[in-house]
């Protein structure tokens, strides 16, 4: 993993590039996220960054919360995530404490986002995996969104696993891989990237540099 | 919404053709072929006009070679250089998709006078006071 950072989705719109072509974008308000923690290979066992995100009030933080923020010298905040690092030398950076901004992003650049999928609750078939129902006449009875055979005889004589079925669809981790990202306004924390991201409007996501994709060189 | 808002500002033109549905316009359309750029002339009737923001688009309809053509541009595209108004119209729906159902004569729009020195808005809809000096 590298370093990322946390925001809430905004919603979709349209904008448009400098010959008229339209643009959907995904509007995330992300960070600042300052630094809570800073976990070492030595004394921890792995490296990371633990980050806060959107303030809040400390009265109505859980107390052993409020010390673990004021021993870090930072407000009290609604999220906290870690970030891992791959050693300790990637840390040498944020030493100093700076909050993570949307400056960490450039624009050009393709991010992983990972969010929680809009929950759809108990789904068939037809819905969850996309199958097509059977027919609608010719005796069909009592069939018709049903997704038919799960398995043979005798032989297995199981159901194999990971077998299509009804069941929850949805309310789920998800990351969607290497969006670009189209814009970036420093000054209200807002990051534009190109399509859609998972899960609803104030959604809480994960931004992070695209894993399959080289970074950008500046 | 209010960081929509907030972005899609930026890609607002500043003053928009003045027309509303029912109008025949003019649409001048900025095309690139190759190097060059050029702009096309599309006329029809504005039939709709719909969305917010920079996804406000309006939908012109003309008949070309006895078949309909129908375009919809969206308002603040830089590619949309200019929207001319040929002919106010009046009618007394936002949405004139009846039109489509329609051939020959009956696709007419009423012309709307516009009311000049009264102050009473666009004057919209006052064209249709048809049959009143009967009665």
């Amino acid at each position: 993993m590298s370093l990322g950072l946390l925001g809430r989705k905004q919603g979709m719109t349209q904008i448009f590039d400098e010959t008229g072509v339209i643009i959907p974008v995904t509007i995330i308000q992300a960070g600042p996220c300052p630094i809570v923690q800073i976990k070492k290979h030595e004394t921890d066992g792995y490296t990371a960054l633990q980050v806060a995100f959107e303030p809040r009030r400390a009265n109505i933080t859980k107390k052993p919360l409020v010390g673990h923020y004021k021993k870090a010298g930072v407000d009290t905040h609604r999220v906290l995530r870690e970030m891992r690092l791959d050693d300790d030398e990637a840390l040498k950076a944020h030493e100093n404490g700076e909050p993570l901004t949307v400056d960490i992003f450039q624009v050009g650049q393709y991010v992983d986002v990972t969010g929680t999928s809009k929950g759809h609750g108990f789904t068939g078939v037809i819905v969850r995996h996309g199958f097509h129902g059977m027919r609608a006449t010719h005796g069909t009875h009592e069939f018709f969104r049903h997704g038919g055979s799960i398995g043979m005889h005798s032989w297995p004589s199981r159901v194999f696993k990971g077998t299509k079925m009804p069941g929850q669809h949805g309310n789920a981790r998800v990351t969607t891989q290497n969006l670009k990202v189209v814009k970036i306004d420093a000054e209200k924390n807002l990051i534009l990237i190109k399509g859609a991201v998972p899960g609803t409007r104030n959604g809480l996501l994960e931004i992070h540099p695209a894993l399959k994709k080289p970074a950008l060189k500046a | 919404m209010d960081a929509i808002a907030h972005i899609e500002s930026g890609y607002l033109k500043e003053t928009l053709p003045a027309f509303v549905v029912g109008d025949t316009v003019d649409v001048h359309v900025r095309i690139t072929e190759g190097e060059k750029e050029r702009v096309q002339i599309f006329t029809g009737t504005v039939i709709a006009i719909r969305g917010e923001g920079t996804r406000r688009m309006f939908t012109v309809r003309r008949i070309v070679q006895s078949e309909g053509v129908e375009r919809t541009f969206p308002i603040h595209s830089p590619r949309v250089a200019d929207v001319q108004v040929r002919r106010p119209g009046a009618v007394r729906r936002a949405k004139l998709y009846y039109l489509r159902k329609r051939r020959g004569k009956a696709t007419r729009v009423k012309e709307r006078i516009v009311d000049m020195g009264r102050g009473k808005g666009k004057g919209k809809g006052r064209g249709k006071g048809k049959g009143k000096s009967n009665s």
